[in-house]
């Protein structure tokens, strides 16, 4: 009886096993999560668990935590009123929003939105930004932690067709990058109070890619993405680990894979890191695998990217060759994203929603809704779950 | 790049707590939230006082409100959050909220804008249809964002009127309509129905306060984009009269330029024709009837720079990325009498149809968007042909 009631208490106390979503692309930013079962293996009305509607404009994604999601949206005439929302995942009934007025500029071009980028968190608080480079922090009860407004604090520090870049955690920072025409830069903050850890330039162009985190001789690296290439960073100090020259997309993010850097550049090209400081290996470059806005994706030992036309292509990823390729309803805005189900999720920026499986020779499109808004925004993925959100609304499909 | 003083300013506070330091409990904590500063200074200290504040309940919410003034953006949002988290979790659990306090607070023109339209929402939210009767007593309010309700029902009674072609009274309600309005979405379409459904003239550049009359001096050499923080004579001061070496050594020198375009484009290309990795300047007075404060609002898709009166407000180098009205907003110290005002904007040498635009539109008006008008302003410059339409981007 005392070890049934240790057992039961343990189980109480101890965390539960479900992969949280908390970011961008989920883990490490790849779009990629092990420890997601029993996802949904079609999109329809029998498996659309909720749907809520959201007070502004938006395209970050969802970010999960717990039994929590997380969203952000953007309100009135210049989106200037910004909210941070929570809602129940079980059943989609809010638990808290909290609203703030937009410190820096708003202006974006109207295919995007201020609440483009998609907020992070540790587990402990989230870390919501906007294009108007208000960095909100609050932990999962609403408790406002930390706020900087970095246009502020950097008055050219913007985009007048919208920043979209979304932070993410990495170790114990913050990371986000601000990169623009003009006052451009990337920074390291402090998970409790918001505070510069280090703050480093960047090149002056406009950059809508997302920092990913790789996972190299037990180190974090964190992969800064812009036209230059790539520069790798330690997470805590902003100190370079290798750069990649030779230029990258400025829209689609690289997909991390362990110690291996998926880059659109010159189609799609393939590096090994290290970080002790040695030369990023290039492995390939495949320039037919062209990654149009969404990002691409490694899952096992192959690796997908979607092309402005709305071309699903697999690859080999130790070669680069292409296995096949489909046409997928178009046009794609949305990174495709992936659990444990040989699956992949994506939407089309005309609302579609498609369920690919990639478990066979070819790719097979398996189901298909109409959700019948735009939607620009990336999937994300819960133990049995998949939510993606328009401008207006956000949708839970599960198996119910 | 020198940070305009004004950005700075926004974490600047007026320390009215010292000056009437009591023993509220809700004192010290908002006073820690007026001490936020640049970089994240003082959030640690802000988290705390924000639960302590939160913590005290409805209590609260009015001494919130009126902590808001003149707290800078960053202070105004964690007040502004305390204030909400208080007013939310009180509201759900049915408990009780100082309605009265909430609705004298709102209807006090001297109070905070920012926090006036806080008070509103709370308001709105206890009790639905007497807010919306306050709507209509709205259309002059000093905060645009509260007048935006009361000028969309006049719009939309104008729009009954047209439809039942009550044309006198149309024109009435939405002439008031257009001059209560000052988000440029209400405008627009309160001078649209006005103009194409009523056949009435409207002055939209008096409207704004967009300058219209302007001299030009252009091109010099933006090779390579070194134009933006190079020095041309202009810089070192206006003189109209004179001649410069421009670009490849070719003399260049003043001319005037008006615009008729409803929303103050000043088109460098027009005069100048189509020219890529050049540089141009406009140079403008303004009489302002007193010393006051006053902000310019800029539009430009073209790197650009700023002096009032030879002091330089701010520049920015980005080129081709979208221009919209009020895309910049400065605020400045107008003084009595005559104030300069140049402007430097530079042309890339990309060659995309979307970057041909060589291009800025500039106005003067209030914290509010109301226009502040030269005392010397001519008549609004009459179109040749059809209005070009406003680009968004």
């Amino acid at each position: 009886m005392k070890f049934s009631l240790f057992v039961f208490a343990a189980m109480l106390a101890w965390p539960t096993a479900r992969a949280d979503w908390l970011n961008f692309r989920g883990p490490n930013g790849a779009g990629y999560a092990a420890e997601t079962p029993n996802l949904p293996a079609e999109f329809s009305e029998e498996t659309q668990a909720w749907k809520v509607a959201l007070p502004g404009r938006g395209l970050g994604s969802a970010i999960l935590v717990g039994d929590k999601v997380f969203v952000t949206a953007a309100s009135g005439p210049e989106q200037k009123l910004l909210h941070v929302l929570c809602f129940h995942g079980g059943n989609g009934e809010p638990i808290w929003e909290r609203r703030f007025r937009a410190t820096g500029r708003t202006m974006s071009h109207k295919k995007t939105a201020v609440a483009a980028p998609t907020p992070a968190s540790d587990g402990e608080r989230i870390y919501a930004l906007f294009s108007s480079n208000d960095l909100i922090c609050l932990d999962l009860e609403g408790n406002l932690r930390w706020m900087r407004g970095l246009t502020l604090d950097y008055p050219n520090a913007s985009n007048s067709l919208g920043l979209a870049s979304s932070p993410i955690v990495a170790g114990d920072t913050l990371v986000a990058q601000i990169e623009n025409d003009s006052e451009s830069f990337a920074a390291g903050f402090d998970l409790h109070t918001g505070e510069n850890k280090w703050k480093i330039e960047r090149p002056k162009a406009a950059n809508w890619t997302s920092p990913t985190v790789l996972e190299a001789d037990g180190e974090k690296i964190v992969a800064l993405q812009s036209s230059k290439g790539i520069l790798g960073v330690f997470p805590s100090t902003g100190s370079t680990v290798f750069t990649i020259g030779g230029g990258a997309s400025t829209i689609p993010s690289s997909a991390p894979a362990g110690d291996r850097l998926f880059i659109p550049a010159h189609g799609l090209t393939v590096f090994r890191v290290s970080a002790g400081g040695g030369e990023p290996e290039k492995l390939w470059n495949e320039s037919a695998q062209r990654p149009g806005t969404a990002s691409p994706l490694v899952l096992g030992g192959k690796a997908y990217v979607v092309n402005n036309a709305g071309v699903l292509s697999c690859a080999d990823t130790t070669t680069g060759e292409r296995l096949w390729r489909m046409r997928l309803t178009g046009p794609i805005s949305a990174s495709p994203v992936a659990g444990d189900n040989d699956r992949l999720y994506v939407f089309s920026e005309t609302g579609v929603g498609q369920v690919v499986d990639v478990s066979g020779a070819e790719g097979k499109v398996v189901s298909e809704i109409e959700l019948e808004e735009t939607i620009l925004s990336t999937p994300s993925l819960d133990e049995g779950a998949v939510y993606i959100r328009s401008d207006g609304h956000l949708w839970k499909f599960g198996n119910r | 790049m020198r940070a305009p003083a004004i950005l700075f300013a926004s974490y600047l506070f007026i320390d009215f707590f010292a000056a009437t330091a009591c023993a509220e409990p809700w004192t010290e904590p908002l006073t820690k939230l007026r001490e936020v500063g640049p970089e994240g200074k003082g959030n640690a200290e802000a988290a705390e006082a924000w639960r302590e504040l939160v913590d005290q309940g409805p209590e609260t919410i009015i001494p919130i409100l009126q902590s808001m003034e003149n707290a800078g953006p960053l202070a105004g949002n964690w007040m502004r959050s305390a204030a909400e988290t208080v007013f939310e979790r009180e509201f759900d659990a049915g408990g009780e909220l100082p309605a009265e306090g909430i609705e004298r607070f709102l209807l006090d023109r001297e109070n905070d804008p920012e926090a006036r339209r806080l008070a509103f929402d709370f308001y709105a939210k206890i009790g639905p249809e007497a807010a919306a009767d306050l709507v209509p007593g709205m259309i002059d309010d000093p905060n645009p964002s509260l007048r935006r309700d009361a000028v969309a029902r006049l719009i939309e009674k104008g729009e009954r009127l047209i439809a039942n072609d009550e044309t006198d009274d149309s024109i009435e309600v939405l002439g008031e309509a257009l001059g209560a309005a000052r988000d440029v979405d209400q405008i627009d379409a309160a001078a649209k129905l006005l103009r194409e459904d009523l056949n009435q003239n409207v002055d939209l550049p008096k409207h704004f306060g967009f300058l219209m009359r302007w001299h030009l001096v252009a091109p010099f050499d933006n090779t390579g984009l070194s134009g933006f923080e190079t020095v041309f004579p202009p810089e070192e001061g206006v003189d109209l009269d004179a001649s410069y070496e421009g670009k490849d050594g070719q003399a260049v020198s003043w001319q005037r330029y008006s615009t008729s375009n409803d929303y103050g484009m000043v088109d460098f290309n027009q005069p100048f024709s189509p020219l890529k990795e050049v540089v141009g300047y406009a140079y403008t007075e303004f009489d302002s009837a007193e010393n006051r404060t006053a902000q310019l609002r800029l539009g430009c898709k073209n790197a650009w720079k700023i002096w009032l009166n030879d002091e330089l407000l701010f520049g920015r180098d980005e080129y081709h990325r979208g221009i919209r009205i009020d895309q910049y907003v400065l605020p400045v110290q107008l003084k009595k009498g005559k104030n300069t005002l140049l402007v430097k904007a530079c042309q890339s040498k990309e060659e995309h149809t979307w970057t041909a635009q060589w291009e800025f539109q500039l106005r003067v008006c209030d914290e509010t968007g109301t226009a502040i008008l030269s005392t010397d302003r001519k008549p609004t410059p009459q179109p040749e042909s059809k209005p070009r339409r406003r680009s968004n981007n």
